[in-house]
C-alpha cells in the first residue's frame, strides 16, 4: 500500500517541463531516497509531492485523495516537509522554531496543550536538541542548525515527512549524523521518509527504496542493492565507475573511474607518449 | 562559551480560559503591553488636563467619569477627548499596518509609509484640495482612494510569482518617488493659501479632531483588529520562508493578501483622519519588537506601542512651542526617531542588531 502516490504527473515552471508524465508509489514504511544529476527534477519532484508545486497535468494522491483538492491543514497533518535551505528569521529561539511545527494541530483558541508540548520535547529529543532550547537558531552551528529544522518538522508528527536535500552544506561527520538521525525515526518510529540526496554512496547505505531520475522520468527504482549497478549510474549521471560492496553496509558502493581523459579515444594519463601526444 | 549555554526563562506560558481555550502568552509581551497601557492611560491624562484651561489629574479622572464643573465637561469631552482618542486610534491603526507590512516583507523597511502608501494618499489628498477643490470630508475619501490604489499599483507590479520583500520594497520606494514629485507639482502649481493648507496637511495633524473623526476609524479598528491577529498567526510562518509554511498548512498567497488587505485599509484609514503622519508605522513594530523580544509581527504590543507615540508625540507637539501648536507629525520623527536610535545603540552595543 502506499499513502502518497503521483499518477501522470507532470511539473514544471511556465513552460519548460522538468518532470515528465511522472508515476510513483512510495511504498509505506520505507526510506525512500531520490537521487540524480543536477537539473534531474528530483527536487521538483519532492516540491510537487509537497503540494507546493501545481501539476501542469495528472496528480499527487495522499490516502487515495487527491492533494490539491485537501485543506491545507489537513495535508499537513499527514504530511510533513523540510525544504532545502529554510531561514529562521533574526533572534528566534529553539524552542520557538520548533514549536511552529505544531501550527497545523492548534486553532486560535487552542492555542496549546499538552500534547504539543509533548511532541516538542520528544521532537527535540529525538534530534538530541533538548539542551538547545533557549538558544537563538543563528548561533548555532550548521548541524545543529539542521537538526533543530528536522525538529520542527518532527514536531509536526505527520506519518510522511519530505525532506529535501537535509545533508547540503554540512561537513561529512553532520551529513552522517543528519542521515543516521533520518534512518532512526524510520526504524524506530515506523515515520515513512522521502529525501532528496545528492550522494549516491549515502543514498544506497540508508534508502529501503531507492528513485534514480533522469531528465525528469524515473529510470529505475527498488532497493539499491537490487538496481544500483555501473550502467545505471553510467545512465543517470553520466558517471564511469565500478560499483563495489560497501565494507561496512554491503549495500552498493559507486566508485568512479579515473580521470576525464579516459574518455578521449586515444590513451590516458597511463600513457606518457599519449599524453605528450594531446598536449603537442 | 559560558554565555551561550546560560539558561533563559522560558518566555512562554499558557494561560487557561474554561477546557476550550488555551492560549499561548509570551510573558513579557505581556508586561510590556501592561507597561504601555499604562504610558498611554498616563499620557492621556495629562494631556486632557493640558492646554490654555488646565485641568487638574484628579479634576481630569472626576470630569470623565461624570463630574467636573460644565465648562470642564465640555473642554475635555468636546474638545480634547477626541483628539486623544484619534491619537491612540491612528498611532494604533499605522502600528499595525506597519507590523503586517514589515512581517510581509521580511524588512522593517517595508513600512506603508516607506513604500509610497503615505505619497500615494497624499496625491489622492492634493488632487481633491487643490484641484477639484473639495471639501475636508472630500479630500480624506481622496486620500483613501490615493493610498488603496498606489498599494494596489505597488503589488501589481511587485508581483510575480509571490510578492518578494525586496522587490516590494524597490518597487514601493520607486513608486514613492514618483508621486513625491507629483506632489511637489501640485503645490508649486497652486495658489498661496491652499498650498499652506495643503502643506499643513502632508504634515499629519490632530488639531480640531472632533467625534465625527473618532467615529470611523474606532469603527475600523474593531473590523481590522481581529483580521490582523488572525492574519498575524500566518504571517509567523511565513517569515520562515513559503515552503516551509506551505509545508506547516499556510495557504501562503491567500494569507500574503489578506494581510496587504489589512494593512492597507489600516493604513488608508488612519491617514484619511489625521494625515500621511510618517514614522510610526516604520518605528512602532520596530520598537515593540525590541521591548517585547518577541517573534512575529506581535499585532497587539504594535498597536499600544503605535498608540503610546502617537498620544506621547501629540502631547509634545501641544506643549513644547505653546502657544504655538506644532502638527503632530513634527513631533513623531523626532519622538519615535530618537527612542528607535536609543534602543538600536543599546542593542548594538550588546552585539545583537
Amino acid at each position: 500500500m502506499s499513502r502518497l502516490t503521483a499518477k501522470g504527473l507532470t511539473l514544471g515552471y511556465d513552460q519548460r517541463r522538468i518532470v515528465d508524465d511522472l508515476t510513483l508509489a512510495v511504498p509505506d514504511g520505507s526510506f525512500t531516497v531520490i537521487v540524480g544529476a543536477n537539473g534531474s527534477g528530483k527536487s521538483t519532484l519532492l516540491r510537487g509531492l509537497a503540494r507546493l508545486l501545481n501539476p501542469h497535468s495528472g496528480g499527487v494522491y495522499l490516502d487515495g485523495e487527491q492533494i490539491h483538492r485537501l485543506r491545507s491543514k489537513e495535508v499537513a497533518r499527514r504530511l510533513g516537509l523540510l525544504p532545502q535551505g529554510p531561514t529562521a528569521p533574526d533572534g528566534i529561539v529553539v524552542s520557538d522554531l520548533v514549536g511552529r511545527g505544531r501550527h497545523p494541530h492548534v486553532g486560535l483558541l487552542k492555542q496549546w496543550s499538552e500534547g504539543d508540548q509533548k511532541a516538542v520535547d520528544g521532537a527535540m529529543a529525538a534530534t538530541n536538541t533538548t539542551d538547545l532550547r533557549n538558544r537563538y537558531v543563528d548561533e548555532l552551528s550548521g548541524g545543529q542548525r539542521q537538526r533543530v529544522w528536522i525538529a520542527m518538522a518532527l514536531a509536526q508528527q505527520t506519518p510522511l515527512l519530505l525532506l529535501d536535500e537535509p545533508t547540503t552544506y554540512l561537513d561529512i561527520a553532520h551529513q552522517v549524523d543528519v542521515l543516521e538521525l533520518c534512518a532512526e525515526l524510520h526504524e524506530e518510529h515506523g515515520r515513512t521518509l522521502v529525501v532528496v540526496l545528492h550522494d549516491l554512496n549515502h543514498a544506497c547505505r540508508y534508502a529501503t527504496h531507492l528513485v534514480a531520475m533522469r531528465e525528469g522520468r524515473i529510470v529505475a527504482e527498488g532497493a539499491p542493492t537490487d538496481i544500483v549497478t555501473a550502467e545505471l549510474v553510467e545512465k543517470v549521471f553520466g558517471l564511469r565507475c565500478r560499483v563495489i560492496p560497501d565494507p561496512e553496509t554491503g549495500t552498493p558502493l559507486v566508485v568512479p573511474a579515473r580521470g576525464r581523459r579516459t574518455r578521449t579515444p586515444k590513451g590516458s594519463l597511463d600513457d606518457p607518449a599519449a599524453t605528450r601526444e594531446a598536449v603537442c | 562559551m559560558s554565555a551561550f549555554v546560560e539558561e533563559r526563562h522560558d518566555p512562554v506560558r499558557i494561560l487557561r480560559l474554561g477546557s476550550a481555550v488555551r492560549l499561548r502568552v509570551h510573558r513579557r509581551s505581556v508586561a510590556v503591553g501592561l507597561t504601555l497601557l499604562a504610558a498611554i492611560v498616563a499620557i492621556g491624562l495629562v494631556t486632557l488636563g493640558t492646554g490654555d484651561y488646565p485641568i487638574s489629574v484628579p479634576d481630569t479622572i472626576d470630569t470623565l467619569l461624570g463630574g467636573g464643573t460644565p465648562i470642564q465637561h465640555f473642554i475635555i469631552e468636546t474638545l480634547r477627548l477626541p483628539r486623544l482618542l484619534t491619537a491612540i486610534l491612528v498611532g494604533a491603526a499605522l502600528a499595525v499596518g506597519g507590523a503586517l507590512f514589515q512581517s510581509l516583507s521580511r524588512n522593517p523597511l517595508g513600512s506603508p509609509d516607506v513604500i509610497g502608501f503615505n505619497s500615494g494618499a497624499a496625491t489622492g489628498a492634493l488632487v481633491v484640495l487643490l484641484v477639484l477643490h473639495g471639501s475636508a470630508g472630500s479630500v480624506s475619501m481622496g486620500a483613501i482612494i490615493g493610498g488603496v490604489g498606489t498599494a494596489l499599483a505597488v503589488y501589481v507590479l511587485a508581483m510575480r510569482r509571490g510578492v518578494s520583500g525586496y522587490r516590494l520594497i524597490l518597487v514601493g520606494i520607486g513608486m514613492a518617488a514618483m508621486l513625491e514629485s507629483a506632489n511637489s507639482y501640485l503645490l508649486t502649481r497652486s495658489e498661496l493659501n491652499e498650498a499652506q493648507s495643503a502643506a499643513a496637511w502632508l504634515v499629519g495633524s490632530l488639531n480640531g479632531r472632533s467625534w465625527e473623526q473618532v467615529r470611523p476609524v474606532a469603527i475600523a479598528l474593531v473590523v481590522l483588529l481581529p483580521a490582523a491577529i488572525r492574519v498575524s498567526r500566518d504571517l509567523r510562518l511565513l517569515e520562515l520562508g513559503d515552503d516551509t509554511a506551505r509545508g506547516l498548512g499556510v495557504h501562503a498567497e491567500r494569507s500574503r493578501l489578506a494581510a496587504i488587505v489589512v494593512g492597507v485599509g489600516l493604513s488608508a484609514v488612519a491617514t484619511a483622519s489625521a494625515g500621511p503622519i510618517g514614522f510610526i508605522a516604520l518605528a512602532a513594530p520596530q520598537v515593540s519588537r525590541r521591548l517585547t523580544g518577541a517573534q512575529g509581527p506581535g499585532v497587539i504590543p504594535a498597536a499600544l506601542c503605535g498608540a503610546m507615540l502617537l498620544s506621547a508625540s501629540d502631547l509634545a507637539a501641544q506643549r513644547v512651542f505653546a502657544p504655538t501648536q506644532l502638527p503632530v507629525g513634527v513631533a513623531t520623527g523626532v519622538v519615535g526617531g530618537l527612542y528607535l536610535a536609543w534602543l538600536l545603540s543599546r542593542e548594538w552595543k550588546k552585539g545583537r542588531g
